[in-house]
């Protein structure tokens, strides 16, 4: 059951989120690392990686932190939910409006002991062999 | 998704660039969302005000550059400095310039400078059945469960474009399928606790955590719940997790009873909250640091009640720490004709208008704990200012400010 909430390809390291995550508030758009520190995995970073989240958390300026950090560079490769999120696709909508970074963003089913380097494309997540 | 023949027009430029560019991402966005059309909104609060890095700025000043206009009121949220209070606010002079510039850039487009994150308790705010675009988790989350409006969760740069345009995705909790209450929490506690206003932040840590986005209603509560209670709950919950609306039994507009909210279905989960788990969440949320270093509350924005409450229970003492309240701009010019002001200031305490605390560097950070009675500063503070947070009501913040050491117990 995967569904595009916005189009693109993009391959990286999975990385799946133990908890959702409130982009303002929870993470630095300077350096890409989670900052919330009663995250379970505070300190780590999601720079160029698949973040899998099960759905939306948190801030309504997430929008804005997330597309500061695909402007500068520290955002994710992709982003791949279990529920759609308007606020988490407003965010990579203004950064390719603006800037022209891609960051697909899919709804999907990924297991969470997901590992490796998995692909975003239209037909969905993937493990890359 | 099915527009109008005017959506087409706004899309197509016909109303300037500015609204090509709103409608644009109006549009792109709720395609993404799965909405089939578009509907009218007759108010916005827009949270993108605040500033988060060039993006925020470079996105108001293309739409200012183009034209661009609120079709809509628009209240402003909370931003990135203190207009009443410059003295408060320690941030580099090129910030400090971007966070005002952006501050102009959505004055420029016809908001209204309230700069509150609490808009609910300015005098005109939306009434039951409206249909509205509002930015700002908390407000959200007000605005649907308390006023009975009707919004989605709004991100930054959205919510002005619906502003500008006038129109926003149909779909969610703007229908009445998308307000039903799916799950059902059924509170089981002292009877005394409905009297603690920490037992209501605790809640919506709970509710947030167990609920994710879903809609829930709660049984168990009664008209002890008021709106700053609410306001406390509903923050939380939007802190710990997704959520947009909530229903308590007997209290809200759309819930007389837990059938009402349900919309005469069974709802798919129903939970249980008993002293434990009310217990477990304030420990969730607050440290063990015994030392106080400061006190800061307000966030959302004090109500004129509470700051009611604040200038009863200082009057004639001396706070022994640095003492914040954060609050609207409206809401202080109220409290100062109601001479809650003097007190409050003789106490020692300083008002903070236009921003908050924990998004802007105003406080030290001190040795010791921080002391509020805001589960969402609870969360957001420890990331941003690097401090300890310990929870604790009003009555407590006050008493351990006046005697310089943490006081728990009071109510």
């Amino acid at each position: 059951m995967n569904r595009v909430l916005v189009d693109g390809e993009a391959t990286g390291e999975i990385f799946v989120l133990k908890r959702p995550l409130s982009f303002w508030g929870g993470y630095n758009p300077e350096n890409g690392i989670i900052v919330d520190a009663a995250h379970p995995q505070h300190g780590e970073s999601l720079t160029g990686r698949i973040v899998v989240m099960p759905h939306g958390r948190g801030s309504s300026s997430s929008s804005a932190v997330l597309a500061e950090a695909l402007r500068l560079g520290t955002g994710p490769a992709a982003i791949v939910l279990g529920e759609s999120d308007q606020i988490v696709t407003t965010g990579v909508v203004v950064a390719r409006m603006l800037y022209g970074v891609e960051c697909p963003v899919v709804v999907g089913d990924i297991p969470t002991d997901a590992r490796g380097v998995w692909r975003v494309s239209r037909s969905g997540p993937e493990p890359v062999d | 998704m099915l527009l109008t023949e005017n959506d087409r027009a706004l899309l197509a430029g016909d109303a300037g660039e500015a609204a090509a560019m709103a409608m644009d991402l109006v549009v792109t966005v709720g395609e993404a969302m799965g909405a089939g059309s578009l509907i009218d909104i007759t108010g916005a609060h827009v949270d993108s005000c605040l500033y988060h890095g060039l993006v925020s700025l470079e996105f108001a000043e293309r739409l200012v550059a183009a034209g661009g206009r609120v079709a809509v009121p628009t209240t402003l949220n909370v931003a990135s400095l203190d207009l009443l209070h410059p003295e408060l606010v320690r941030r580099d002079p090129e910030t400090t310039a971007r966070a005002q510039a952006l501050m102009d850039a959505y004055v420029a487009m016809d908001c209204l400078p309230t700069w509150t994150c609490a808009p609910y308790q300015l005098h005109d705010r939306p009434r039951f059945g409206e249909q509205i675009a509002w930015g700002e988790s908390n407000a959200i989350v007000f605005a649907n469960s308390v006023l009975g409006a009707r919004t989605n969760r709004y991100g930054d740069f959205l919510d002005i474009c619906c502003a500008v345009v006038g129109r926003v995705p149909a779909f969610g909790l703007h229908t009445d399928e998308g307000r039903r209450a799916t799950v059902r929490i059924d509170v089981s506690i002292p009877d005394r606790w409905l009297d603690d206003d920490l037992t209501y932040v605790a809640l919506g840590h709970l509710l947030g955590q167990e609920v994710g986005t879903e809609v829930a209603v709660i049984a168990g509560l009664d008209d002890r719940a008021d709106e700053d209670r609410l306001k406390a709950l509903g923050a939380t919950a939007a802190s710990s997790g997704a959520v947009g609306m909530f229903h308590v039994a007997g209290v809200t507009p759309e819930a007389a009873t837990v059938d009402e909210a349900c919309q005469g279905k069974s709802p798919t989960r129903i939970l249980t909250v008993d002293e434990t788990a009310i217990q477990r969440a304030i420990t969730d949320l607050s440290s063990t640091v015994t030392q106080l270093g400061a006190v800061s509350v307000g966030t959302p924005h004090a109500s004129l009640r509470e700051i009611e409450r604040i200038a009863d229970l200082v009057s004639g003492r001396q706070t022994r720490v640095p003492f914040y309240i954060n609050t609207g701009r409206d809401v202080l010019a109220d409290a100062e004709l109601a001479g809650h002001v003097a007190p409050i200031e003789s106490f020692g305490a300083r008002f903070v208008t236009d921003t908050c605390t924990y998004i802007t560097p105003i406080m030290d950070v001190p040795v010791g704990a921080v002391m509020t009675n805001s589960g969402k500063w609870a969360y957001y503070a420890p990331g941003n200012l690097g401090v300890d947070v310990v929870l604790a009501g009003l009555a407590d913040c006050v008493e351990s400010a006046a005697s310089g050491e943490i006081v728990r117990g009071l109510q």
